[in-house]
């Protein structure tokens, strides 16, 4: 077995790196990219972390993981000890230790961030995850005590999820709906199988339904089902359906057919696997040159689906500078080596195309940096006449969703802000109407699956609170 | 997974089917549509709703087979199940009382006519039914229409049966002859939509179209469904399927319409080489 080792040792130890698919490998597959760490690997990064009396990355996780002490069952090779440990507030490990921002999350919190080299808390958790997966660990099972009262969740992405996963854990009788017809979310429909298989999803699913979460799929709150009607069947309902309506640039050509939004174009092909088309329905269309406007991590993992589709250039449109690119650098320097080509400063104002309405090209103008904006980064301004074509043939808007109407529509009482976000309780998540709760992207936007979880828990606990106080929702309608 | 409860064939290619789904038949209205997947590999394809039963809990869909999802959906027999069904989508037809209204169906837009005509019809309009198709056999719900309309105009193209030539011609010898006319209903393929909107431009009449465009979920999340509408982009699965005809931009709508033709292709002929559906055969 392996053990702890001095502390000398331990500062003087590098971070142990993840190997990965090679950059000329992988862009002909959707395989995943990092492979994770070996059992060695795993121990000897373990070993590095200090056991911190105040371990100061737990500030940094909205999933509440006991870090130290699941990193210490990695030293001691006790793996599923470890899991158990993350799994007792963090239903989704495989999950948050692939794509959480960690260095902006624990890691950035870490004692040993300060010289360089924090843990890599979010691989290990990684590790731990696929270990049990693969050894067929159980996970938590049904809880003993069973209470009568049901809560409705709106929208299975990682906020629904965690939530049920909470309550059902508390004993309460949890239904789940979905619009889809599959759950996870962003998860399944938006991220790439490159860098979070679907296979994996499901299988945090399963263990969410092994908690006696009862999920129900094709059912769209709003159509099928009025929140008003869920608030007479259900004690208590949390909202987290997620900030799913894309948003387009309002150019000229935006129709034509070759231009998509990120939602479509990733849906096609993760949700509805039009990758492996024919054998699968749904069609994609993949051109020679794509441009991806935007660059966060949608962008990213679009411009990165399309090189995988086959496209000859993928382009990334943004039209601030390098410095202001809101992907997680991991994701950038993937695309980078790929081969993506970033066009900064430049702004695309029209999609030029032919007869049949394809896309021919797209009319930018160049940009500079000017005075800071509201959001603190400085503000890009067009360079008059510097209009130029991009030789594209076809274009994919990644430049953000926002709110759909849908559910808030058929839920009276409940308020949304002036972009049609839930308005929330900060400390409760409780939404203006009592006993409905909500939070994830409906609630801030396009965020970021950890502060998604991280609501989630929240409001568990908060709806623990209210029913255990008596109240419920069915008594009041 | 949804029941498939009563299929009938229409004709060759047209099917109807009763799905059991309670809660979409409990609140569905005139106008809305269903999305659904034969199977898990499936495709999301929308089909209105042409009927509905709300005791017994059904919901009417009629299709024709014109592509792999249409056609294995005609493959699968009563009794048996498909694999997702939701809905209702869209927004309602917009019933009121206008007077004298007219209803244009072509090809599976008959079926999807008929609910309109009888909430149209109970709402206390005078009801004119406008059905056409290529020949007699391909004329579908004849008798159900003629229940909710006050009059009933077939058309074929090769004059087989009813009135020889296109709904369109049959549509502008009532427009000159009735002033009474105030709004007008067209539903079937765009390019019959596009014609109607075009022949009636000139008149004093409002004209609705149902547009059928390509969707992948169906609530807003895509734009796949995307169009324009009067210089502003509309999204048909939450905007519409319903809209002003007149302001369609309708190339823009048959281009994206289009869009996939070769894809379409390659899957019905790869379902054909797969498949041991004799259904057509028999
Ligand atoms: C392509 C892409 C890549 C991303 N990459 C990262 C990343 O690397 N790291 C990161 O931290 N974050 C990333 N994000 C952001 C992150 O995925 C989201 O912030 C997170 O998923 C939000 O979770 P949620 O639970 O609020 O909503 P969602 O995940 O959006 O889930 C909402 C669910 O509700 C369902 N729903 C919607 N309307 C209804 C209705 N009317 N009835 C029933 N159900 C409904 C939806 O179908 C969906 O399943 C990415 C997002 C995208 C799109
Ligand atoms: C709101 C709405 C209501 C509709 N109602 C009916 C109906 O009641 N009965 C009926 O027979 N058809 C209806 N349609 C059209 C129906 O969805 C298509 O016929 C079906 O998707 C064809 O799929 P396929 O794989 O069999 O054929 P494909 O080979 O995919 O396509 C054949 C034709 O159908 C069109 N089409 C392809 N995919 C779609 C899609 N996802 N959505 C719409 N059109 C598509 C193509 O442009 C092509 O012309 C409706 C469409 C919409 C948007
Ligand atoms: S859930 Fe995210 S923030 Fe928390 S420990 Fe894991 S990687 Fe870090
Ligand atoms: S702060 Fe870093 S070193 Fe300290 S316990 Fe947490 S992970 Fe280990
Ligand atoms: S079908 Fe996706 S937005 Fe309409």
């Amino acid at each position: 077995m392996a053990k702890m080792i001095d502390m000398k040792e331990r500062t003087k130890r590098e971070q142990v790196p993840m190997r990965e698919q090679l950059p000329s490998a992988r862009i002909h597959n959707f395989e995943e990219v990092p492979l994770g760490y070996t059992k060695e690997e795993a121990i000897y990064e373990a070993q590095r972390c200090l056991q911190c009396k105040n371990p100061t990355c737990m500030i940094g996780c909205p999933a509440e993981i006991n870090i130290p002490a699941f990193i210490r069952l990695v030293v001691e090779e006790d793996f599923e000890k470890a899991y158990l440990t993350i799994l007792k507030t963090d239903a989704l490990p495989a999950v948050t230790g692939r794509v959480c921002p960690q260095e902006e999350q624990c890691q950035k919190e870490c004692v040993l961030n300060k010289k360089g080299k924090p843990i890599a808390i979010g691989r290990l958790e990684r590790f731990v995850a696929d270990w049990a997966r693969e050894n067929k660990i159980k996970g938590i099972e049904k809880s003993d005590s069973q209470k009568e009262q049901k809560v409705a969740v709106v929208g299975s992405g990682p906020a629904g999820l965690t939530c049920a996963a909470d309550l059902a854990k508390l004993g309460y009788q949890v239904t789940l709906f979905e619009a889809l017809h599959k759950p996870g979310g962003v998860l399944v429909y938006g991220i790439p199988e490159f860098r979070l298989p679907k296979s994996i999803v499901e299988y945090e699913v399963a263990g969410i339904e092994k908690l006696g979460v009862k999920v129900v799929c094709n059912q769209v709150i709003g159509a099928t089902k009025s929140v008003e009607s869920l608030k007479k069947e259900f004690d208590a309902i949390f909202l987290a359906n997620g900030a799913g309506a894309p948003r387009f640039m309002n150019i000229p050509g935006e129709n034509r057919n070759d231009v998509y939004s990120a939602n479509e174009f990733l849906t096609r092909s993760n949700l509805m696997k039009a990758y492996l088309f024919p054998e699968y329905d749904t069609p994609i269309k993949i051109r020679k040159k794509a441009a991806t406007i935007g660059a966060g991590n949608v962008a990213m993992d679009a411009a990165r689906t399309a090189l995988r589709l086959g496209a000859e250039q993928s382009y990334i449109v943004y039209r601030r500078s390098r410095a202001e690119v809101p992907a997680r650098a991991e994701e950038v320097h993937h695309a980078e080596e790929e081969g993506i080509v970033f066009h900064f400063l430049t702004l695309p104002v029209k999609i030029l195309g032919d007869e049949e309405g394809r896309v021919t090209g797209m009319e930018c103008l160049r940009m500079e940096l000017g005075e800071p904006d509201e959001s603190g980064r400085r503000r890009p301004v067009p360079i008059p006449n510097s209009n130029f074509v991009l030789e594209v043939d076809m274009v994919i808007d990644a430049i953000g969703t926002m709110a759909n109407p849908i559910v808030a529509r058929s839920a009276t009482g409940v308020e949304v802000n002036q972009w049609g976000y839930f308005k929330v309780d900060k400390m409760t998540r409780m939404t203006t109407c009592e006993g409905i709760f909500a939070g994830g992207d409906i609630v801030r936007g396009s965020a970021t699956v950890i502060s998604a979880v991280g609501d989630g828990k929240f409001a568990a606990r908060a709806i623990d609170e209210y029913l255990l106080s008596g109240k419920s929702l069915r008594k009041n309608s | 997974m949804y029941l498939i409860k009563k299929k009938t064939k229409l004709y060759q290619n047209m099917f109807s089917m009763w799905v059991e789904v309670p809660e979409i038949a409990q609140t569905v209205q005139p106008g809305q549509f269903v999305i659904l997947m034969t199977a898990k590999k499936g495709e999301r394809i929308p089909l209105t709703v042409a009927d509905y039963d709300r005791e017994e809990g059904l919901v009417q869909i009629v299709f024709q087979a014109v592509g792999k999802t249409t056609e294995e959906l005609s493959c699968i027999q009563e009794g048996e199940y498909l694999y997702s069904f939701i809905g209702p989508l869209g927004h309602k037809t917009e019933i009121g009382l206008f007077g004298t209204v007219v209803l244009v169906g072509g090809g599976t837009g008959i079926a999807c006519i008929h609910p309109i005509a009888r909430g149209l019809k109970e709402a206390g309009n005078r009801v004119i039914a406008i059905i056409g198709a290529r020949n007699k056999e391909l004329i579908i719900m004849e008798e159900e229409l003629k229940k909710v309309s006050d009059e009933l105009i077939v058309t074929t193209d090769d004059g087989s049966y009813g009135r020889k030539g296109f709904v369109t011609q049959a549509l502008k010898e009532k427009l000159d002859r009735d002033p009474s006319i105030k709004k007008i209903w067209a539903i079937g393929p765009p390019i019959m939509m596009k014609v109607t909107t075009n022949l009636v431009k000139s008149y004093p009449v409002d004209i609705i179209v149902s547009l059928n465009t390509i969707m992948v979920d169906g609530t807003g999340m895509c734009g796949s469904c995307r169009v324009t509408i009067g210089n502003e982009t509309k999204f048909v699965c939450t905007d519409g399927p319903e809209f002003d005809g007149r302001l369609v931009d309708w190339d823009e709508f048959m281009h994206r319409n289009n869009r996939y033709q070769k894809e379409e292709k390659e899957s019905w002929q790869h379902f054909k080489d797969e498949s041991k559906c004799g259904c057509k055969e028999g």
